[in-house]
């Protein structure tokens, strides 16, 4: 199957509105006909469902939380970015596409990434209407500060808690629309498959989470809204429940998988502490703005660290990286401090950390300014650490953190399979292979609000014609069938066991090899790993309680059997492409300095895989850059 | 360190619940809560029980999933947290830990130390939200919001919605939770059109699904993660008395 990406034809700037004017239109009257399933309740999810009932679909929306508004978006604390110039600084959308676009390391297509850029503005509009309490200056204007890799000031923010902010208002616009009966709400359910008629997405089977019913569910499309898969690390700073499974489900049917391994390390998480860990906490990158990440000079220092003399600090990234010194991009930042812990001047008992220190901007800005800025999160690090970031500096480590890489989507957001979609973090479409801070929100907005509701007319308009076939169709047995059979298959396994065990041994093995840097022999290492844990998993799992009942352990168990195979992808993804891009370091790969050495020559394409019994087949989606020509990436 | 879970279980809404107690060893001062039960679970599940039935997601604190009645208090022994920002430091080797779901007629149990919290949701279907169609919106600084508002309204946005309130209360009254959203709202001028409507229909609901009265205890703003003051419960009530007169 040939990609088609689907881009509009025009001028950058007009492709979008292009796109709009040709795009099919369906009447109010028909609208109502017409049923749309949303699995995912979160930023991108919410926005989606509550637009598409507002525009008068009929929407049955799922997620897994008791709640949408637990749905993990609620967790982005730093902003949202929009090329709104408040501040006079040169900025303008052009900017903020190119600021993606260097960010992702020219990996990402110029037209989605301009609309990125195009659409964020009036997001910005819309979520003030919706009644977001951004943070304002006393005359009543909204204020920015910066995120990594810009050196303008576009972010948008709500305290420490933008992403809890912005969830709020999309559930409670959901809500709207479950109230004027537009939207079905099913809380508690996950979906488990996906039903293809004639090859075209209408249905989902999904596990009723208190009951354990498998239940089915039909609709003229489908969208996936379903997030991240940083969990197949197990330690990251995603929600213990996050998962692959849906995405999963979907590339086993037909979609492709673009870019699996690109995922961002992200750098200032807390420091993980033991194998019992569940999660590590993100501390939001805002905390860059005023603070600076220094390790000692000497390898053998065990000073804390308010004791340690100026002259004798490294503050490493603004020695490498002078003009955007503390605020360069995430996977750069993660890459500098793996160098220095390597190099043995890590801090903290595993001296697995670095340090964040607000010494000078308190001494600066007195201790009022940083609380106002950032009380949340030093209270938060100290109810995790017990200890006062006012007064000592943060240990801070790298941790798993967005997925860069998901289904293919063209330019309307479908995938491979007509009338399924791919919206928010679950797609592989604008961040290329390294998503800068703050545009996640954003992304997950405008999919959801802006982009989505003006695409999938263009699909449906067909599926009116057709028939809407029914849960009595022979493809809902069948499907039907196969979930039940996976779920007795794992029950049946009564092994020795338990899910996180195995978690905790995939976990590692993804850590180590297809982290933060890679290279050929650990990556076929890790394939060889990965396939023994698969088999071990099957014959050793134990799964205790009944699958007719809520039983967390079933679902852990579901969830990972799916984050074993899709690790077996990254894996592969990673070891075909030889380059460094992005969060995708490979260490054969590299200047002398340890700069990234990417390769436009031979990989400025999307890798788009196929699902292949097991195996996975390779399809291109050649990168043409129109308007940028890629250059290379310095932060110096 | 070794410590004694004594823990609610009961198989589902209709059965009859039981606080079974369990031995646990090799739990460290550095798990969090969430993640002491986790090694519970392992262990139950290497002895083929069932394992514990409990909520969390984030386990940072913002989701509000998780919601637990730990020795007798809401989200355990600290203010202002949540049970999966509890660490077992804040516990001593040998201790018995009392494990028990939020008790509210409004939250029926599901499972265990599982609640149903949809009331909330119900909540937030009768008006907690401004009716604004996507793309409807007007420029962004054309509404000048005075910094002392945005901030006011975004102390009281930043409920969880986990409910501790609920629990800790005598009454099991939601009264913080919904004077939490209805403030938020109709503190910002976006909210005005239907700032009278909001506090009636979403004080109505609360009625409707049986959470009790608010007699201003203090109770709930004791254990609230995100801080929220009965300030706000004295807020809602004076716009409840204005709607009354005005709406």
């Amino acid at each position: 199957m040939k990609l088609d990406s689907k881009i509009p034809e025009g001028r950058l700037e007009d492709k979008w509105s292009n796109y709009q004017l040709k795009s099919r239109l369906i009447n109010p009257a028909n609208k109502k006909k017409l049923n749309v399933i949303v699995v995912g309740a979160g930023l991108a999810g919410s926005g989606a469902a509550a637009t598409l009932a507002e525009l008068g679909y009929d929407v049955q929306c799922f997620c897994y939380q008791d709640s949408a508004r637990r749905a993990h978006s609620v967790a982005a604390q730093g902003g949202m970015n929009a090329a709104k110039n408040y501040q006079h600084d040169g900025d303008s959308v052009f900017r903020m596409f190119y600021d993606a676009l260097k960010g992702g390391d020219f990996r990402s297509r110029e037209a989605n990434t301009y609309r990125l850029a195009e659409l964020s503005a009036p997001l910005i509009d819309h979520y003030v209407q919706q009644g977001v309490p951004f943070a304002r200056e006393y005359g009543g204007v909204l204020i920015n500060r910066s995120f990594g890799g810009v050196q303008v000031e576009r972010t948008f923010y709500a305290r420490g808690q933008t992403g809890q902010q912005l969830v709020l208002a999309a559930y409670s616009q959901l809500y709207k629309m479950v109230r004027a009966k537009k939207v079905k709400m099913m809380v508690r359910h996950e979906m488990l498959d996906l039903v293809l008629i004639d090859g075209k997405a209408k249905g989902i089977i999904a596990r009723d989470l208190v009951t354990g019913q498998i239940k089915r569910f039909a609709a003229d499309a489908v969208v996936l809204a379903t997030g991240g898969y940083s969990r197949v690390f197990r330690l990251s700073t995603l929600a213990i429940g996050c998962n692959g499974s849906a995405i999963w489900k979907a590339h086993k049917r037909g979609a492709y998988f673009a870019a699996p391994s690109f995922t961002q390390i992200h750098p200032t998480a807390l420091p993980q502490t033991s194998d019992s860990q569940s999660k590590l906490t993100l501390m939001s990158e805002s905390l860059r703005n005023d603070g600076r990440i220094w390790v000692p000079k000497d390898k053998n220092d065990t000073r804390n660290g308010n004791d340690i003399p100026e002259e004798e600090r490294d503050y490493y990234l603004e020695r490498r990286y002078p003009s955007f010194g503390n605020l360069a991009p995430r996977d750069i930042s993660s890459r500098a401090a793996k160098e220095r812990i390597d190099a043995g001047h890590g801090v903290g008992n595993l001296k697995n950390a670095v340090y964040l220190d607000f010494k000078h901007a308190i001494e600066r800005f007195g201790r009022d300014v940083i609380e106002d800025r950032y009380g949340n999160l030093f209270s938060m690090y100290k109810k995790i650490t017990g200890i006062d970031a006012y007064k000592e500096p943060m240990k801070i480590s790298p941790a798993a953190h967005f997925s860069m890489g998901g289904l293919w989507v063209d330019y309307e957001l479908m995938t491979t399979i007509p009338g399924l979609y791919a919206i928010g973090e679950c797609n592989y479409a604008d961040h290329g292979a390294n998503r800068l801070g703050a545009n996640s929100l954003l992304q997950a907005s405008i999919d959801g609000y802006f982009i989505l509701p003006n695409t999938i007319n263009n699909y449906l308009e067909d599926a009116l014609k057709q028939d809407h076939p029914g849960v009595d169709h022979p493809e809902f047995d069948k499907v039907e069938k196969e979930v039940k059979s996976q779920i007795e298959k794992i029950m049946a396994v009564k092994g020795s066991r338990t899910v996180d065990d195995f978690h905790r041994e995939l976990g590692k093995v993804m850590w180590q090899e297809c982290a933060m840097s890679r290279n050929k022999q650990g990556l076929e290492r890790a394939i060889v790993q990965i396939k023994q844990i698969h088999a071990e998993f099957w014959k050793e799992v134990r799964v205790t309680g009944t699958d007719n009942e809520m039983n967390s352990e079933l679902e852990k168990a579901l969830r990972l059997a799916d984050f074993i195979e899709l690790s077996l992808l990254m894996c592969t993804d990673a070891l075909q492409r030889d380059e460094s891009c992005g969060a995708h370091f490979r260490e054969e790969y590299q200047t002398e300095e340890g700069e990234a050495v990417r390769n436009d020559e031979d990989f400025a394409y999307v890798s788009a895989w196929e699902y292949n019994a097991g195996d996975f087949i390779l399809h291109k989606e050649k990168l043409e850059f129109e308007y940028v020509q890629p250059s290379v990436r310095s932060y110096k | 360190m070794k410590v004694t879970f004594k823990i609610w279980r009961q198989d589902s809404p209709k059965s009859k619940g039981v606080l079974k107690s369990y031995e646990t060893d090799g739990i460290s001062e550095d798990m969090s809560f969430l993640e002491a039960l986790d090694h519970l679970n392992e262990i139950l599940v290497a002895k083929n029980e069932k394992v514990v039935a409990f909520e969390y997601d984030c386990r940072e604190g913002i989701c509000g999933q998780c919601g637990l009645f730990i020795n007798g208090r809401a989200h355990g022994p600290h203010e202002h947290t949540t049970a999966c920002q509890l660490h077992m430091r804040s516990f001593k080797d040998g201790d018995t830990i009392v494990v028990e779901p939020w008790r509210a007629a409004a939250f029926p149990i599901i499972k265990d130390l599982v609640v149903d919290r949809s009331a909330f949701d119900r909540i937030i279907e009768k008006g907690g939200y401004i009716s604004a169609k996507t793309g409807t919106a007007p420029e962004a600084n054309a509404m000048l919001i005075p910094k002392e508002i945005a901030d006011a309204s975004m102390d009281v946005a930043a409920c969880i919605g986990c409910g501790a309130c609920v629990a800790t209360c005598k009454n099991a009254s939601a009264a913080l939770f919904t004077s939490a959203k209805i403030n938020h709202l109709n503190k910002l001028p976006q909210g005005k059109p239907e700032q009278h409507r909001r506090v009636l229909d979403m004080t109505a609901q609360m009625e409707a699904e049986g959470f009790g009265s608010c007699t201003l205890t203090g109770a709930c703003e004791v254990e609230c993660p995100a801080g929220i003051s009965i300030a706000s419960i004295a807020e809602m009530n004076n716009r409840y008395v204005r709607a009354k007169l005005l709406g």
